[in-house]
């Protein structure tokens, strides 16, 4: 990713882009976080807060026309804050001490024509940057009509006083008569001219010019003017001030002879695009100042008026996603992180957990009113680790291996049906439900070529899902190869998928293979007779999050289910919005705590049993505790009565893959008559909290075997002299591994294992 | 620089090819680019060291992971 593509990333999340009321503000006032100061009582901050972008905010605090009221998102729920009454409160607060650090002066001259807020905004910014600011007025004092205001709306002592800062700055005044001959004049001696068309030398300077919209440029060199009323007479001290601020910076920019227009495309009012969702939002009514009346709110009315404020934001996302509330932060402060990780050449790549963590599930992008997409950030960082030998190994390492498994010999099967030399479709279980499930891929399997064609051959292999969300391209490219070329070695059939992230790997890396999703296919067909109709289930359906984007396979799903008895509810998050189980995007194994809390979302989203129709999903969701039934357990259930299907256990790690080659010798025996002889291997006794500590850490059984034979035949082992029992390791790839055992019967008795990443190099001191 | 891990002196495990109990001893260990002596139970005849589960699950841990984000 470049530096424009991250630009182009991070505007597409709208966290931070300003709330209505400050991009309503022509002078961008931040009245969030002035709503949130007053609602503290924190008025010195509230204070200083005004003061950053409110020019003279003792005068312009109190008699601003605020439109960032019309524009609040309270203005339906029980009406829009009063940021105007609060800011006159705010006012009469003692005025804290704000230091004010003085630029350097600039060795050039301003002129500014009038006496008016226009004007003086102008003076005021200019000298502030340092300028040499000169004010030409007909009138014997500055602040032109504001000397008119009411006491109750500007007490003169407050306005004599906020006008002094000006002096203060240096500012020259030139009390003189003012008529066009002198424009010229001005022109030549100073570096830029203001006309404040809001008084009546700057107006009769003008000549009835009118400055352009956003440089406020008068078309003659150097001249700039605002301060005009707007197109309905109306005079606004917020939009005078602007224009007057706005200005002052093309003058700065006319002397620097720079773009008067680059970069300015947000100055002055704009539509904002950040969106907060209000539909949660319980209306307030205004908090009316009781007592004071016409005087303002006392500052306890105030602060409950300022508590009224929505604090408006998006961080949509958030809320949906467990994995981008866990990094304290939203999408575009991540892409940030994400670009900074992958520029780093020394130090820590501290962004490499939060890029491996995201199940790449899409919810983001379907919740985000600009459509995020974290996934595709996450991928392509993924694959950018893997390209240049950054991605930490662990990360994925070990479903990289069980996809490997899946594509060796022990799981790897390519059939026509029995009797068939050619296969017209061919039925890819692929590789969780065939670990997780291997009775019910043989049913199935019979069921496709008794009911839906003869000609139905068998692939089992894996999908390359794994790599592909590793980001391992290379990996997913020689998996995909490999998948493909068993596609043509069985004749080019048509596919019929039981995964639906097989299915978005098929669409995505071999589109031109025609797929079909198994629910699909099995909604069309009888279902069988001995299938359950557990007639009054209720239960909630949980959509797979590859499912997202194939509206006629969750269709069909329902529709299955509907056949069977089963009443569905629709979670909330179903169908296109539905939510990852953990184990997408290989989730739990860069972040197993992450995926507990992903589960742990998506399991209390309903009381009822969930009916899954993703081995994987089913799997995870059984593992955190959640009764879940998969749909193929109402379609083939058990013939053992009192068979309850949503409490089978999670199928361990080990247990997977000898499913996977126990379904791989079944089918070969059983449909092809082919027995494979069974290699006998010694037996494991280990105890069902032993096997759970194995799942968690990943230790497969292999494993165990493969370090116990290495200690058996070496010698090398060491032994308690306290239980008796023998410890050895054995690394057989990146991983140590270490068996506790003992002898057994037949075999050995495990009574633990670990494993560790780090090599012992050996050596005596 | 040796990194102490805080390992008691074993006075359970026995090599069984060497017959001796092991003792703490430097032993070099390394992950990716880092490498680091520290001090393991290890048998005083063919030096075979013994990681302690703590260990491998707990300081070991952390330092593969810092390791990985290098």
């Amino acid at each position: 990713m470049d530096q424009k593509r991250l630009h182009q990333v991070e505007s597409q999340c709208i966290q931070e882009e300003a709330p209505a009321c400050r991009s309503a503000c022509p002078l961008h006032m931040d009245a969030r976080t002035f709503l949130l100061q007053v609602g503290k009582g924190q008025w010195n901050d509230a204070w200083k807060t005004l003061n950053k972008t409110l020019p003279f905010p003792a005068i312009l605090g109190r008699i601003c026309d605020h439109p960032c009221e019309e524009s609040c998102l309270r203005s339906t729920l029980g009406g829009a804050i009063r940021i105007g009454e609060l800011e006159k409160t705010c006012l009469n607060q003692p005025r804290p001490r704000i230091r004010v650090i003085p630029m350097p002066k600039k060795n050039r001259r301003m002129a500014v024509v009038g006496e008016s807020l226009s004007s003086l905004v102008a003076a005021l910014d200019l000298l502030r940057k340092g300028y040499d600011v000169t004010l030409f007025s007909s009138q014997e004092r500055l602040g032109g009509t504001l000397w008119s205001l009411s006491d109750e709306t500007l007490p003169k002592d407050i306005l004599k006083s906020e006008l002094e800062i000006l002096e203060t700055l240096g500012l020259k005044v030139e009390k003189t008569m003012l008529d066009n001959s002198l424009l010229t004049q001005l022109q030549q001696e100073f570096s830029a001219l203001y006309l404040g068309l809001d008084s009546p030398s700057g107006a009769a300077m003008a000549q009835g010019g009118k400055p352009s919209g956003k440089t406020f440029a008068l078309g003659k060199e150097g001249v700039f003017a605002g301060g005009a009323c707007d197109e309905h007479g109306r005079l606004s001290p917020v939009y005078q001030s602007f224009q007057g601020r706005a200005a002052a910076l093309s003058m700065e920019r006319f002397s620097q002879n720079v773009s008067l227009v680059e970069g300015r495309r947000d100055e002055g009012p704009y539509p904002t695009r950040l969106f907060t969702n209000i539909e949660d939002i319980e209306p307030l009514p205004v908090a009316l100042p009781p007592v004071h009346g016409e005087k303002g709110y006392t500052t306890d009315e105030a602060r409950a008026e300022a508590l009224r404020c929505i604090q408006c934001q998006c961080l949509e996302c958030l809320k949906v996603c467990p994995y981008l509330d866990y990094f304290k932060g939203y999408p575009k402060r991540y892409a940030r992180e994400i670009y900074n990780n992958a520029s780093i050449v020394l130090g820590n790549h501290s962004a490499n957990l939060m890029v491996n963590s995201c199940s790449l599930c899409g919810l983001c992008e379907k919740i985000c009113p600009e459509n995020f997409s974290m996934a595709e950030l996450c991928l392509s960082a993924r694959r950018d680790l893997v390209q240049h030998n950054k991605m930490p190994p662990s990360a994925h390492e070990f479903a990289i291996q069980d996809m490997q498994f899946s594509n060796s010999e022990q799981f790897m099967l390519t059939r026509h049906a029995p009797g068939q030399t050619k296969s017209g479709f061919a039925f890819f279980p692929g590789c969780q439900l065939s670990g997780s499930d291997p009775d019910h891929v043989i049913q199935t399997y019979s069921f496709l070529r008794n009911n839906w064609a003869q000609d139905t051959g068998l692939m089992l292999q894996c999908c390359a899902a794994p790599a592909h969300w590793s980001g391992d391209e290379a990996k997913t490219q020689a998996a995909i190869s490999l998948l493909e070329k068993t596609w043509q070695t069985m004749g080019e059939p048509r596919m019929i998928l039981a995964c639906s992230s097989c299915l978005d790997m098929f669409r995505r890396y071999l589109p031109d293979i025609e797929v079909i999703s198994l629910w699909q296919v099995m909604d069309q067909c009888q279902l069988p007779h001995y299938a359950a109709k557990p007639v009054g289930t209720t239960m909630a359906l949980h959509d797979p999050c590859t499912s997202r984007h194939d509206p006629q396979l969750q269709s069909a799903v329902r529709s299955l289910a509907l056949k069977l008895g089963i009443t569905l509810e629709e979670l909330e998050f179903s169908r296109e919005k539905t939510e990852c189980c953990g184990f997408g995007g290989l989730m739990e194994n860069a972040n197993p705590a992450l995926a507990q809390k992903q589960l742990e979302r998506r399991t209390s989203e309903s009381d009822l049993d969930y009916l899954a129709y993703c081995a994987m999903c089913r799997e995870s969701l059984k593992g955190a505790g959640k009764r879940t039934a998969h749909l193929l357990d109402f379609i083939f259930p058990q013939e053992v009565m009192g068979v309850d299907p949503a409490d089978r256990a999670r199928t361990g790690l080990s247990e997977s893959r000898e499913n996977r080659s126990r379904l791989r010798k079944d089918l070969l025996s059983q449909v092809w008559n082919e027995p494979l002889e069974t290699e006998s291997e010694s037996m494991l006794q280990i105890s069902p909290e032993v096997q759970a500590t194995l799942d968690q850490r990943r230790i497969l059984h292999q494993d165990i075997r493969a370090t116990i034979a290495h200690a058996e035949e070496s010698g090398r082992k060491m032994q308690s002299q306290v239980s008796g029992h023998f410890l050895a390791s054995h690394r057989p790839f990146m991983v140590t591994f270490w068996v506790e055992y003992s002898l057994a019967e037949n075999g050995y008795h495990i009574h633990n294992s670990y494993c560790h990443r780090m090599q012992v190099m050996g050596g005596k001191g | 620089m040796i990194t102490n891990l805080g390992i008691e002196e074993n006075r359970e495990w026995r090599c069984l090819l060497c017959d001796e109990l092991l003792k703490l001893a430097k032993v070099r260990i390394d992950y990716m680019n880092g490498s680091f002596t520290v001090e393991l139970p290890c048998c005083p005849e063919c030096g075979m060291a013994l990681v302690p589960e703590e260990i491998a699950l707990g300081k070991m841990l952390e330092v593969e992971k810092l390791l990985e984000d290098k």
